[in-house]
């Protein structure tokens, strides 16, 4: 029976979970989708967005109308504008200078202020400023997706709870891998119910001129992410990832994001190895953080060499 | 022999080059037969025998942590990839 909500927040999470029968290599292997991009602001991090703003504010860290500051392209600051706007908190992103305009618009729209980081440093250089910035101001509150456990705990709770309460087996969970929240909170919770499972991270190979960081030591690994807790951590490219989303919407009628193409990528791999080493096949989640809507005024829709149309941004 | 590419971050360590050869059995094989030939990269690739932290070893596309690590097999054909670890969370 439909019902009314009190707030938009109270949408958050409980997504659709549906199968994709035609983009599973084989019958015995079945694959879900987990829809994500149904969240009200349009992506997963809805939920991690929620979640650490409602921690900070249940343990008296974040003051009504104290400035939020978080460092983030796109889907998180997305996510924290519309968190934000209806909580009453102002916000800061810190982007690199090379995000899709949509996102910079949709940002600005929702009322956000946006600080630019040099876009040969991607999200690397955008957590670095941000984490300058908040230690500069102290005023500055910064949830910081990267290292607050609130963020995989809204995925043990929300996103792999859900998983697990309608489906009563799962071979393999397939996520694209960021800060890591998804694979490591919803990997945690699915491990409980199938102890069996394959926790498998798609991550993004990236192009170089989206790598300048002076040296190994700019590097950065988020503070919630334990690759000892992850199966398999597969690169994937760009032409695959397009190619994944191209059969997501070709195939399914799906409308994914960048990640979610990848994600199929590596889901389809790891099917086609299910059947053929298991005798009664399998089941295949993939979470698709968010929708293609996000993605349209970038040129790899037609281009013929996609890997150089994308090379010049971080994806995911 | 093993292609081994090589991220703008350390190119400098062998000389500009995109990608290089290396020879080993394991990937423990292959970054010492690199470190040997360019001491500079492996100073950073490698701490007190394991990898550093900050930098990413796949093989066949896959992250040599989640594989045997340092012991993981090379086969014949596949290429070895080093990356930076790069904060994800663009999305």
């Amino acid at each position: 029976m439909l019902r009314t909500a009190d707030s938009l927040l109270s949408l958050v999470g409980n997504t659709p979970l549906v199968e994709l029968p035609r983009i599973s290599p084989s019958p015995s292997v079945r694959i879900y989708a987990k829809l994500e991009g149904q969240n009200p602001s349009g992506s997963i991090k809805d939920r991690v967005a929620k979640a650490m703003i409602e921690a900070a504010e249940a343990s008296g860290e974040l003051e009504p109308g104290r400035r939020l500051l978080e460092p983030t392209s796109g889907n998180t600051g997305i996510a924290l504008a519309l968190v934000a706007k209806l909580k009453g908190y102002p916000l800061t992103c810190v982007m690199p200078e090379n995000a899709t305009e949509e996102r910079i618009r949709v940002l600005r729209l929702y009322g956000a202020d946006i600080v630019f980081s040099p876009a040969g440093e991607g999200s690397n250089g955008a957590v670095r400023l941000a984490l300058e910035l908040a230690e500069r101001d102290p005023s500055l509150f910064m949830p910081f997706q990267y290292g607050n456990d609130a963020n995989p705990r809204a995925h043990y709770e929300g996103t792999g709870a859900e998983i697990a309460d309608v489906l009563d087996r799962v071979d393999v969970l397939v996520a694209g891998l960021g800060t890591g929240g998804t694979l490591m909170g919803a990997g945690e919770r699915l491990r409980e119910s199938f102890p069996d499972i394959v926790v498998a991270a798609a991550e993004p190979l990236p192009g170089d001129p989206v790598m300048g960081l002076r040296s190994l030591a700019d590097g950065y690994v988020p503070p919630i992410l334990d690759v000892e807790k992850l199966d398999r951590k597969v690169l994937v490219s760009n032409a695959e990832s397009i190619a994944g989303l191209r059969a997501l919407l070709d195939r399914e009628g799906i409308f994914g994001g960048v990640s979610a193409g990848a994600v199929v990528h590596v889901a389809r791999t790891l099917a086609a190895e299910l059947a053929s080493s298991s005798s009664d096949g399998g089941v295949v989640v993939t979470i698709l953080a968010d929708a293609g809507w996000k993605y349209l005024s970038s040129g790899f829709w037609d281009a013929h060499d996609v890997e150089q149309s994308m090379e010049k941004t971080v994806w995911w | 022999m093993t292609a081994v590419r090589i991220p703008p971050t350390l190119r400098n360590e062998v000389g500009g080059a995109r990608q290089v050869d290396a020879d080993g059995a394991t990937v423990r094989e292959l970054l010492g037969d690199l470190a040997a030939r360019y001491p500079a990269l492996g100073s950073q690739i490698l701490e007190g025998g394991d990898l550093a932290p900050f930098v990413n070893v796949y093989l066949g596309g896959e992250d040599v942590r989640t594989l045997d690590g340092l012991d993981t097999t090379v086969s014949d054909g596949q290429t070895l990839i080093l990356l930076p670890a790069m904060a994800g969370g663009a999305c």
